[in-house]
Order: C-alpha cells, then sequence, then structure tokens
C-alpha cells in the first residue's frame, strides 16, 4: 500500500513536472513567434496569400515537364501514348530502363567506353578550371599591381557575350593546335570559363586581409599562403564552379570536335538512342532521366555552398 | 600575358613601373596560367571574328580583304537575316526583361518562406536550367499529333476538335520558344538573387517599419533594391546575354531551317553559314554575322547597367 501511494505521488510529481515544462516551451514558442511577426511588419494576409497561389501556380510549371519526364520513363508504351495523356503511371515498370541497357549493350563501341569518356572530360576540364581560376582570381581580388584593373574589366566584360559569338574563330584555333579529335579541344577552352573565374574573385574578396598579413608574418610565401590559407577558405566558391562546369561538360556532345567514335561522349552516344524515333519515346525519357540525376544531385548536395558564393555574385 | 602586360603598359606609366612589375612577378606568374588560356580562347577569337567580318574567308584560302561588303549584303540583301534580326530583338525584348523579373519576383518571395520550403522551392526553379537536355520534353508536349501533350488535352476539354500543330505553324514559333526559354531562364541569376535577399540587413526592416514603410512594396523599393543593387546587375548581365543568344532551343525544337524561318535568330543564322558542319563554310559572312550579335550583346548590357545604377534613388 505505502509503496503505490509513493508512486501515486511520484506521479503527480512528475506530471506536475510535465506540465511546467509544456507551459515554458509554450511560453518560448510565443516569444518566438512574436519575433516572427516583428520580422514580418509591413505585410497584408491577403498579399500573402496571393503571392502563394502565384508561387505555386509558377512552380507546376517549373516542375511539370521534369515530372513528367520521370514518370515517362516508368511508364510502358502503351501507356505513353494514351488519350488523354496520365502525369501518373498505373503500372509502374522499369522496362525503359531494362531496353535502355540492353540497347546499350549492342553498340559497336562499348557503353563504358563513353562513359570514361565523358569522366575523362568532366573530370579534367572541372579540377584544372577550378585550380588555375582560383589562383588567377587571388592576386586579382586581394593584391594590386600593373594592369589589374585592366584584367578585372575585361573579365567583367567577357561576361557580357556568350561563346556562340566567338566559335568560329575557336574552331580555328583549336585546329591550329593541333587539338582537333581530342579530349583537350573540349577541356582547355573550358578552363578559360570566365564566369567562374569572376565568382571565385569576387568571394575572395571577402577573405580579411589580416589573415593575409599573418601568413606573411609566418613567413609563407605567396603560393603557400594561396594553398595553405585561401583555398581552404574559399571551398564554397570551388563548389559553385564544379557545380557550374559540371553541368556544362557533362551534357557536352563534342559535335564539332570529336570524330572517332571512341573519343565521343556519353551525351552523344544516348543521343543516339533517342534518335530512335517514336518507338523510342520511353526509353528516350530514361536516358534524359539518366542525364538529369547527375546534375542535380550534385546541386542538392552543394546547394547552400552555391548560395553563400553567389551571395558575393555582385557587379560593382 | 606577363610579357604583353609589360609592353602594353610601358608606353603610358611612370617609369617605376618597371620596378612594380619586378616586384609583383609571384603575381603575374599566379595569373599567367589562366590568362593565357583567355588570351587564347576569348580575346583572340573576338578580334579574329570581328577581322575576319570584313573578308571573305571559305577556310581553305587565305581571307580576302572585301570591306563592309559583308555587312552591306545582310542588311540590304539578306532577307533571311533580317528575318532572324527581328525574331532575335522580339524574343529578347519579351524574354530579357520578363525572366530578370521572374528570376527577382521568385528569389524575393521564396525568401520569405521557411528555410526547408525555401530549400525545395529553389531546387524547384532552378532545375530547369540545369537538366541540359530535358527541354526536349517540350517536343513531346507542342507534338502535333493528339498524342501531343497540349493537344490532348485541349481536345480532351472540347476547347478543339482537331489537334493545333503547335511547332509546324509559323505564327506559333515565336511563343513557344518564349513559353521554354523563360522555362530554362531561371539559371545563376536566379541564385545570385536568392544569396543576395539573404544578405540584406534585417534590422533594416524593423527600422524602416517604424519609420512609415507600410505595404512589401515600398519596403522592396527602398530597402531592399538598393541593398543588392550589385547582384541586380549581375543578373541583368546574365539575363540578357541568355535572351540574345537564343538559337539551340529553336533547332531542337522547331527544326533547322524552321518553317518560314519563323524561329530563325541571328544565332541560328550565324550556325547555318559558320558551323563546321555547315555546307556554305563563308566564315567571313559568318564572323560578320556573330560581330553583330558581340555589339548587340555588350551594347545593350552596357545600356542596361547604366539604367539599374539608379535604381532606388
Amino acid at each position: 500500500m505505502e509503496k503505490t501511494k509513493k508512486t501515486h505521488e511520484e506521479k503527480t510529481l512528475l506530471i506536475d513536472a510535465l506540465k511546467q515544462d509544456e507551459i515554458n516551451w509554450i511560453r518560448q514558442k510565443k516569444t518566438k513567434m512574436k519575433k516572427y511577426r516583428k520580422v514580418r511588419l509591413s505585410r497584408s494576409v491577403g498579399g500573402d496569400i496571393a503571392l502563394l497561389v502565384v508561387l505555386f501556380l509558377f512552380g507546376l510549371f517549373s516542375a511539370y515537364p521534369l515530372i513528367f519526364t520521370i514518370t515517362n520513363s516508368l511508364k510502358g508504351l502503351d501507356e505513353i501514348f494514351v488519350f488523354p495523356p496520365r502525369l501518373f503511371p498505373r503500372n509502374i515498370t522499369f522496362e525503359n530502363f531494362v531496353d535502355l541497357f540492353n540497347l546499350i549493350g549492342n553498340t559497336q563501341v562499348p557503353i563504358s567506353r563513353y562513359f570514361v569518356n565523358t569522366l575523362t572530360i568532366t573530370l579534367f576540364g572541372t579540377v584544372g578550371h577550378v585550380f588555375l581560376a582560383s589562383l588567377c582570381a587571388y592576386p586579382l581580388a586581394k593584391h594590386s599591381f600593373p594592369g589589374r584593373h585592366l584584367i578585372n574589366q575585361l573579365i567583367v566584360y567577357s561576361l557580357m557575350f556568350s561563346t556562340v559569338v566567338t566559335q568560329i574563330p575557336t574552331y580555328m584555333i583549336v585546329s591550329w593546335l593541333g587539338l582537333i579529335d581530342t579530349h583537350m579541344a573540349i577541356i582547355i577552352p573550358a578552363w578559360g570559363f570566365t564566369l567562374g573565374l569572376f565568382l571565385m574573385r569576387q568571394f575572395m574578396v571577402t577573405i580579411p586581409d589580416e589573415l593575409l598579413e599573418a601568413a606573411k608574418i609566418d613567413g609563407a610565401n605567396e603560393y603557400q599562403t594561396f594553398f595553405h590559407v585561401v583555398m581552404p577558405l574559399v571551398k564554397p566558391a570551388w563548389l559553385t564552379l564544379i557545380i557550374l562546369l559540371f553541368q556544362q561538360l557533362w551534357g557536352i556532345d563534342g559535335g564539332n570536335y570529336i570524330f572517332t567514335e571512341n573519343l565521343k561522349p556519353l551525351s552523344y552516344a544516348l543521343s543516339q538512342i533517342v534518335a530512335g524515333g517514336v518507338a523510342r519515346t520511353g526509353t528516350a525519357a530514361a536516358v534524359t532521366v539518366i542525364m538529369l540525376i547527375v546534375p542535380i544531385t550534385v546541386f542538392i548536395i552543394n546547394q547552400s555552398k552555391m548560395l553563400d558564393t553567389m551571395a558575393h555574385s555582385g557587379l560593382k | 600575358m606577363k610579357v604583353k602586360n609589360l609592353q602594353t603598359e610601358k608606353q603610358f606609366v611612370k617609369p617605376s613601373l618597371k620596378k612594380q612589375i619586378k616586384k609583383n612577378k609571384v603575381y603575374y606568374s599566379m595569373i599567367a596560367p589562366f590568362m593565357l588560356v583567355f588570351t587564347v580562347f576569348t580575346i583572340l577569337p573576338v578580334l579574329m571574328s570581328f577581322l575576319l567580318s570584313f573578308t571573305s574567308f571559305d577556310m581553305l584560302q587565305l581571307p580576302k580583304f572585301i570591306g563592309l561588303s559583308n555587312y552591306i549584303n545582310l542588311f540590304l540583301n539578306d532577307d533571311v537575316f533580317l528575318i532572324a534580326l527581328k525574331n532575335t530583338l522580339i524574343l529578347a525584348f519579351i524574354t530579357g526583361p520578363v525572366s530578370y523579373l521572374m528570376a527577382f519576383v521568385f528569389a524575393w518571395l521564396i525568401n520569405e518562406l521557411p528555410p526547408k520550403v525555401r530549400w525545395f522551392m529553389v531546387l524547384i526553379f532552378y532545375a530547369p536550367s540545369i537538366s541540359g537536355s530535358a527541354y526536349l520534353l517540350w517536343l513531346l508536349i507542342f507534338s502535333s499529333d493528339m498524342y501531343g501533350i497540349l493537344n490532348a488535352y485541349l481536345i480532351d476539354l472540347n476547347l478543339i476538335n482537331t489537334p493545333i500543330l503547335w511547332l509546324e505553324t509559323p505564327k506559333y514559333a515565336l511563343f513557344i520558344l518564349i513559353i521554354v526559354q523563360l522555362w530554362l531562364s531561371l539559371g545563376v541569376s536566379f541564385l545570385a538573387f536568392i544569396a543576395g535577399l539573404q544578405t540584406v540587413d534585417r534590422t533594416l526592416y524593423e527600422a524602416a517599419a517604424v519609420d512609415g514603410i507600410r505595404n512589401r512594396w515600398q519596403e522592396l523599393w527602398y530597402i531592399t533594391l538598393p541593398q543588392m543593387k550589385s547582384q541586380l546587375m549581375f543578373g541583368a548581365v546574365m539575363q540578357i546575354t541568355n535572351a540574345l543568344g537564343i538559337g539551340m532551343v529553336s533547332v531542337s525544337l522547331l527544326g533547322f531551317p524552321s518553317v518560314e524561318y519563323s524561329g530563325h535568330t541571328i544565332v541560328t543564322h550565324l550556325l547555318d553559314f559558320g558551323s563546321a558542319n555547315s555546307t556554305r563554310l563563308e566564315m567571313g559572312y559568318a564572323s560578320a554575322i556573330a560581330t553583330i550579335l558581340f555589339v548587340l550583346m555588350l551594347g545593350s548590357n552596357l545600356i542596361v547597367q547604366r539604367i539599374i545604377k539608379r535604381v532606388g534613388t
């Protein structure tokens, strides 16, 4: 009897304590809510709702084609051509992916070859660019020397036109250098991607000078400072450069520059499969999904780092 | 580039320059590799393109100087170029500003959402621009038979009786290009805006509310926009360059050449004459087209930069 009574008392105590906790928690939450409201002083509920509706509609516009591609790749041929079209499949099937792998198995050049080609181009292009661009961005951002202003100016101007404009001379230069029909024809021009250099420089401007001074006092030369102090600090920026360049190089089909079948990238091989016509609609969707997954995954992993870099992207 | 700097700067800067360059030689060695690639693949091509535009050149024989005749032919004898120019300007005037506003407005709306939702919405809006060839799906949407998604929905809703030939009818061409281009356009500048908005000082809003700012529009114009002017400029550069460079989308969706050149742009005209796979091989003429596009891009960028500098004043 004693025992149960005691436990009963203990229980009420415990319950009281819990209640107190809950009250505290609610109070905390209320103050949090107040804080939240404070930031949103000049807002009307009607406006909020209207804007959320707009956001939702455009989000749908943005996502619909991608969702459709993904669901298409999971439909059988009979379901792709159904009237009226259905967004989501009744029977989920992976036969498109199976077909794709069978097709891939029958190509003259093994698919692994194309894959290695794309990987080579993407890897060397990206790594080379990140290294050269950061090396170049460091003095441009942090030190003054004759010609610096001119170079900064040139880089901003070069953002103002796209590479289509320089296509013909670029082709001529690549052929003079004897790079036609090699991976280098794509890799080397990618190193000179100016948007990357620009973003890297803007990010490096924010590094506090004291850090560089400290390294200097410790006896580091400029290269040591660059590798041991600057590079670790600009990690978000190099992730951004990697994402941007990766997207470009991953989807490249090498059309103008690479003619040997053995050297062609994955995107080319897959586009040949897509070219198979109506009967391959499902397989084509599978191809798109495969090409899509990689850059989007890379972005998902690095979104916050990329936004970090972009915060400093401004043009003065 | 190191040597080049030495030579170009020598002419107009004080004698101490040589010493300065010597003192800073470690920096020159750092920028040299990138600047070499940049010079060879960006600066040199621009200059070459400009020079070639005054020549007749077929890649086999040496270029022959012909003065301004390429430009004269373009504007006076090449009706297709004029169509291309017109289409490019229409597309740029619509997709440029609209995509710019979209990028900003969405960034601005998304910025107020809770972090997790924001993360998701950024992904949704940014995904199309990194999805590579996924825009080919629009072929399926605008496909001309009744299995085309748009046609199918319209027939299903009894709005039309027979499928519309979206991709083959000239009057729809620009409309389709605009839709697809807008879908693709929330790219780097969109991210720059989101990032820029996150760096705006929050306490300014509270101060402003005390000072009598009543709604979000005033807040936007007087506080947010001036704070992120530099991102606005960067975004403008990206969107203008993209808007004037529409071409590959047209080739993939409307075919090349498109029906009655309805989707022909300066870029597709350039590809027609100047790509390595083209049969025409009139590189001088193509260079003139490229130079015009270059001037258009640079010119409109510089003008818009001037305008944006005045925001919030």
